[in-house]
């Protein structure tokens, strides 16, 4: 028996360029980040060379391709806060109250058929959901609301809701169902009922994982498109917040459709116009990125509770 | 076995337990007696953990698992339909192997129970968690950092923080799966000194693996053995000396003189 210690065939390529390979896949990501991020950046400054910082973030008008045109993002801005809001009403606590029935009550039957249901939810491509409230949802809440337009935020935003409720309900579902069984116990015990020790003890002990995914929830809402596009219409109005209730029946346009708009449109690549484009993305990706650090920092910083 | 019958707090009656087609139980009677310790004791998997839980009704959470039998708390059926579990638990309340002190700070944690049976007086809620925590030995060495995290104490403070988290709400009895089983000797110890010294105002039944345990602390004790497929059945109940001492069974001299199990 002799010892072989001679390299052979595919032993030449060394562990050094595998995991060079694998560096690369990794650096995909990173690199496309950098890139969409220079690109918004550089168009951003592109506008702001035409258009004052001042006329954008403080004007009531937005109004980018007939003439005499106007860039202020408020309309574009309110419909989107407005329109994430009243999204969130609906969905951050149909989401949660689901994750609690999910993880605290629902035997395992029940589980195993809601559970696959919400992730096919979470399948459907949003333009679906877009007719889906534009042909059934609007039509059944004008029954209701006899006063309602066709494009309306309110319309937009159940369906949206019904969209990130998968989202919300699952990661929740996940941080709750974390908590070790052994505080139920103690609670249930004590001589607690059920519902005293979720709310008392299971939910602050899975707040950080709940609140992630509320967070999450909502920048999908944010940044949700075609669903909004299609149900909510596409008219820049401003919302206002001595109205509220008044807005909700009537279009809207969030900076996504505007988005979506000025794309459609047929201005030329080197109008204003095109780079307001930029200008809006690169709000909304400030405005996201917000929300995804926030979310991080309520992991961090809470994290550290029960281990 | 000589006990007066106004002495019974407890009384098994013809208990068996299933999880799902697993017998656990079978045909457990068993009687304890009023403000002692009495030590279940019996090979791992013999049901003494499952017989605990019964008298709870903690093991009505399992899925799948079947009760049969009668266990009379101070002459009521608890298995009655009329009977609410949850109120059951506010006089039986239970200890567990792993201490589980909720993530809360050590003055919430025995506040806990009185605090969600409605009482809001901060004064009263000091009072009962001071007095709680000297009964379980742990007032001491956690006065002066009421406020500090549960979590930042030794696993024998927070076993004995959990003791004072059951008796802030004026249990009857007091269950205790293996309290000691994961403490080391010292801690262990200081529960066992604490158990002796509430006997008083409670009645204690304890499971434990450890049979110098079982002679140190209760007055009465019970083995439970297991048939084939983990069945559990009583053996022999008795004063914990007589049991020790002179078994009646042959099987129960077999266990304690440690030739198997």
């Amino acid at each position: 028996m002799s010892n072989n210690l001679t390299k052979r065939g595919f032993e030449f390529i060394s562990e050094n360029a595998i995991k060079t390979f694998f560096l690369l896949c990794a650096i995909v990501s990173v690199v496309t980040t950098i890139g969409i991020v220079l690109v918004l950046l550089i168009e951003t400054t592109n506008f702001f060379r035409e258009v004052s910082l001042k006329e954008f973030f403080l004007g009531f008008r937005w109004n980018p391709t007939i003439k005499p045109t106007s860039f202020g993002v408020w309309p574009l801005l309110s419909g989107t806060l407005y329109f994430t809001f009243i999204t969130a009403l609906i969905a951050l606590p149909v989401g949660l109250l689901s994750a609690v029935y999910l993880s605290e009550y629902s035997g395992r039957k029940i589980r195993s058929i809601i559970k696959p249901a919400l992730e096919i939810l979470a399948g459907i491509p949003t333009v679906v959901y877009g007719y889906f409230a534009l042909v059934y949802i609007t039509p059944l809440l004008r029954n209701l609301l006899p006063g309602i337009k066709t494009f309306n935020i309110l319309s937009a935003s159940i369906v949206v809701a019904i969209m990130i409720i998968p989202t919300v309900a699952s990661i929740s579902e996940d941080a709750i169902r974390a908590v070790p069984q052994s505080f139920r116990l103690a609670g249930l015990s004590l001589g607690i009922t059920k519902f005293q020790v979720t709310a008392s003890i299971i939910l602050p002990a899975s707040l950080s994982g709940i609140l992630s995914s509320f967070i999450l929830g909502l920048s999908r809402a944010i940044g949700e498109t075609m669903a909004v596009t299609i149900a909510g219409g596409n008219l820049a109005r401003l919302v206002n917040p001595l109205k509220p209730a008044e807005a909700l029946l009537e279009p809207m346009q969030t900076m996504t459709a505007a988005m979506v708009e000025i794309g459609l449109s047929d201005i030329t690549g080197n109008s204003t116009a095109y780079k307001s484009l930029f200008a809006v993305g690169f709000t909304l990706f400030l405005m996201t990125l917000t929300l995804n650090m926030v979310s991080q920092f309520i992991k961090n910083r809470y994290r550290e509770k029960y281990k | 076995m000589g006990i007066a019958k106004n002495d019974i707090v407890l009384e098994i009656k013809n208990l068996n337990f299933y999880y799902g087609e697993l017998q656990a139980l079978i045909n457990i009677n068993l009687e304890i007696k009023r403000n002692t310790i009495t030590s279940i004791i019996g090979p791992s998997g013999c049901g003494k953990s499952t017989m605990l839980r019964c008298i709870n009704r903690m093991n009505e959470l399992i899925d799948d698992t079947r009760t049969e039998g009668e266990i009379f708390y101070d002459g009521r059926n608890i298995f009655d339909s009329d009977v609410d579990p949850v109120k059951l638990r506010r006089k039986i309340g239970m200890v567990f192997q792993q201490p589980n002190p909720f993530p809360k700070n050590i003055f919430d944690n025995v506040a806990y129970g009185p605090k969600m049976y409605g009482t809001r007086n901060r004064q009263k809620l000091r009072e009962i968690v001071e007095i709680s925590l000297k009964k379980a030995a742990l007032w001491d060495e956690v006065k002066d950092r009421l406020l500090d995290k549960s979590l930042s104490l030794s696993g024998g403070q927070q076993q004995r923080l959990c003791i004072a988290r059951t008796l802030a709400v004026e249990p009857d009895i007091i269950l205790m799966d293996e309290p000691a089983s994961s403490l080391d000797p010292i801690a262990t110890m200081r529960i066992e000194q604490l158990l002796r010294e509430v006997t008083d105002d409670y009645t204690i039944i304890i499971v434990t693996n450890n049979m110098q345990q079982a002679s140190r602390i209760s007055e009465y004790t019970a083995f439970i053995n297991a048939k084939e497929r983990r069945s559990g059945f009583l053996v022999e109940y008795g004063r914990t000396q007589d049991l020790f001492i002179k078994p009646q069974m042959k099987q129960t001299e077999d266990y304690i003189s440690g030739r198997f199990g």
